[in-house]
């Protein structure tokens, strides 16, 4: 591993204890996703991009309760994690739209963000890949004593591959400090959960390899919160791994241009009266930590800063050719 | 008529479906939603959800189950949506498929097909944009084709899924919304092991497959060397008589794969190609490849990655001028 601590996203990962921060950065996963599809239409992004608006609130969640130095791993649906955890939106927009100020310089693509220096390894765009790399972190972590934990975040229908099951196993048996966080949103591709999968909780899984399994409120941050707190506690204490079903729902299609006409009617429109920001925003009125006037400042401030994010990656340079030859390997040279 | 590859896909499952009782299909999202890249459409509706059947995210179960189920007879041809997700279930493949005949003495065979798209060139990044038949065409008892537009690609599933031995098929998934005429025949089968002289020329055997054919064409048009193109088709077993007398005919050999160069099947026709002698060759064999290096996203880097017909053309004229093998460009200062 060689990472040098950036402070930008450090500091603004550190920023999440507040819970005005909060909002704003589910505010900001939403905008940078909301622009992300504008410039698929515009033709600046290649392949296909997939967004998490309404799990706003289980990536903010996740990354204000774990800790800059602990390791995460996640999907290709993870644009909001990235931004969550403290990556930049020019270095998210920017590697999606293949430049190099992304933050893989544009090699990755929107399925393959990072930010290294807050714990986020390069996404994984095979289904059930990064869980048991996440135990390989916790298993780092017990060995040279950190004190840090990992986490795997998968899908729904993750938990249908091999991996999901090897890993938990894995973990249990060895008591490694991870916490495993299933962002079930209903549908793998186009496929409904309840076709693909027997049963409706997947936090049951966790019972036949000795992990206590719990169901949250995918779409309430404070409920995601004070899983991760508890989860990441026990992982601390040595007390090994817990499986989150976080029960959340995508607005947006699986990916590109998917219309998702598979939905049910009426289905989307109820999710939609569960979006994670108007839920906070409206606790935050109701604790007086926030009024409808800061709620109108933050939105204005938000779409400003991407934006802007979005003008400065346009902009900005597409890679030298030379980088399709380097890091293959540290030290040998890929010419024949 | 004019088909589109993913028709061609969906017209020789059809057809096959219904020519014989025990094909089934397996895979992703392939029925109700009709396929990733909709060359499944409409064959759940017509054949019901047991014949053609959406399986979970269980690669190695379904295609495993693909296995057992040809052991017993079916004719399974299972789906993978992107050439990668086979990583998770290889073991059923290259172990299991491969060895069932051998190992049963002749008892059992897998009559099964494993379709996969694969191939670069539209920005899914470095885990979705492979071609990795060398996974399988080093491994004794698989076989491994790959289509070149909608003719081949329903003559070689038709003929793979007919064929008494496992066959993956690796459509490049770049062809799938390409045209070309194509008359459907039900009779028509592209068969297994044979390549097709596509365009005749003198000075030089151009050795291609997949997407790369088209490369291959357009390079051919523009190159002051006189060109014949083979499009090998089937990846393994490979045609080599086809392939050595059109290099005896020419005296030179050159292959354009889209493979990385340490692990195309250029380099076991070239090394066949030089086991037979060099008294006909005129220059020496030379191979255009991917670099060793993994897949860029970002569009300017994937096609300088990817061989173009200029690119060709200029390796395949030098070579032809100058009887001396030219630098591939991740040998020139980038
Ligand atoms: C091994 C593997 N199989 C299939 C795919 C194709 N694929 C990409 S996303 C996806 C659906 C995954 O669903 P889920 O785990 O619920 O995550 P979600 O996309 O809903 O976040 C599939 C099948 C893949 N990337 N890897
Ligand atoms: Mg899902």
């Amino acid at each position: 591993m060689n990472i040098k601590n950036e402070p930008e996203a450090v500091r603004r990962r550190e920023a999440l204890k507040d819970r005005i921060e909060q909002l704003r950065r589910m505010i900001e996963i939403r905008a940078v996703e909301e622009r992300i599809q504008a410039l698929f239409s515009e033709g600046h992004i290649r392949g296909s991009t997939h967004l998490a608006n309404g799990q706003e609130a289980v990536a903010v969640g996740i990354a204000k309760e774990i800790n800059f130095r602990d390791v995460v791993t996640c999907t290709y649906r993870g644009h909001s994690h990235a931004l969550a955890l403290g990556a930049s939106p020019e270095s998210i927009i920017g590697e999606i739209c293949g430049r190099s100020i992304g933050c893989a310089r544009g090699i990755g693509g929107s399925m393959h963000l990072m930010a290294p220096e807050v714990g986020l390894l390069p996404t994984f765009a095979i289904v059930g890949a990064g869980i048991p790399v996440a135990c390989g972190a916790a298993l780092a972590a017990k060995v040279k004593k950190t004190g840090a934990i990992a986490v795997a975040i998968f899908g729904d229908g993750a938990t249908n591959i091999g991996a999901f099951h090897e890993s938990l196993n894995f973990a249990s048996i060895k008591k490694l400090p991870v916490i495993f966080i299933c962002e079930n949103n209903l549908y793998g591709e186009y496929t409904p959960i309840q076709l693909s999968t027997p049963i409706e909780n997947i936090a049951i899984r966790g019972s036949s390899y000795g992990i206590e399994g719990r169901i949250v409120d995918g779409q309430d941050i404070d409920a995601v919160a004070t899983s991760i707190s508890d989860a990441a506690q026990k992982a601390r204490e040595g007390e090994g791994p817990t499986l989150l079903e976080m029960k959340t729902y995508r607005f947006s299609g699986h990916s590109r241009s998917d219309p998702a006409t598979y939905r049910p009617p009426g289905e989307l429109e109820n999710w939609l009266k569960k979006d994670p920001i108007k839920l906070f925003s409206s606790n935050l009125i109701k604790e007086n930590l926030a009024s409808l006037e800061l709620l109108e400042q933050i939105k204005i401030e938000v779409t400003r800063k991407v934006e802007k994010a979005t003008q400065k990656v346009l902009a900005s340079s597409e890679p030298l050719e030379s980088e399709i030859l380097n890091h293959v390997y540290e030290n040998a040279e890929t010419k024949l | 008529m004019k088909l589109r590859m993913r028709q061609a896909v969906q017209k020789a499952l059809d057809d096959s479906l219904a020519s014989d009782e025990n094909v089934i299909i397996l895979g992703e999202d392939i029925g109700a939603a009709g396929g990733a890249f909709k060359a499944t459409e409409g064959l759940m509706e017509k054949y019901g959800s047991l014949r053609v059947m959406d399986t979970p995210i269980s690669e190695m179960g379904f295609l495993g189950a693909g296995v057992g189920a040809a052991i017993m007879g079916l004719k399974p041809v299972v789906e993978m949506m992107f050439i990668e997700f086979v990583g998770v279930a290889l073991d059923q493949l290259t172990t299991q498929a491969a060895t069932m005949r051998y190992l049963s003495r002749g008892k059992f065979s897998v009559p099964l097909v494993m379709r996969a798209s694969a191939s670069a060139g539209q920005g899914f990044g470095c885990q979705h944009s492979q071609t990795l038949d060398h996974w399988f065409r080093g491994t004794p008892g698989l076989k491994v084709v790959m289509p070149s537009g909608s003719r081949s690609a329903y003559g070689l599933l038709r003929a793979a899924i007919e064929d008494p031995d496992p066959v993956i098929v690796l459509e490049p998934r770049i062809l799938y919304g390409v045209r070309e005429e194509f008359d459907v025949d039900e009779n028509y089968r592209q068969p297994l092991g044979k390549a097709e002289i596509i365009r005749n020329g003198e000075d030089v055997t151009l050795v291609t497959a997949g997407a790369m054919t088209s490369i291959a064409k357009a390079a051919a048009e523009i190159c002051p060397a006189k060109i014949e193109i083979i499009d090998l088709l089937s990846i393994w077993p490979w045609d080599s008589k086809t392939i050595f007398e059109s290099a005896r005919k020419t005296g030179r050999i050159v292959t354009l794969e889209e493979s990385q160069a340490a692990s195309g099947w250029g380099g076991d026709i070239i090394s066949k190609v030089l086991e037979q002698g060099l008294d006909f060759l005129k220059a020496p064999p030379h191979r255009i490849t991917l670099p060793d290096a993994p897949i860029p996203y970002n569009g300017k880097l994937e096609a300088k990655y990817l061989p173009s017909p200029n690119y060709v053309s200029k390796q395949i004229a030098a070579l032809v001028s100058t009887n001396v093998a030219p630098k591939n460009w991740w040998n020139e200062k980038l």
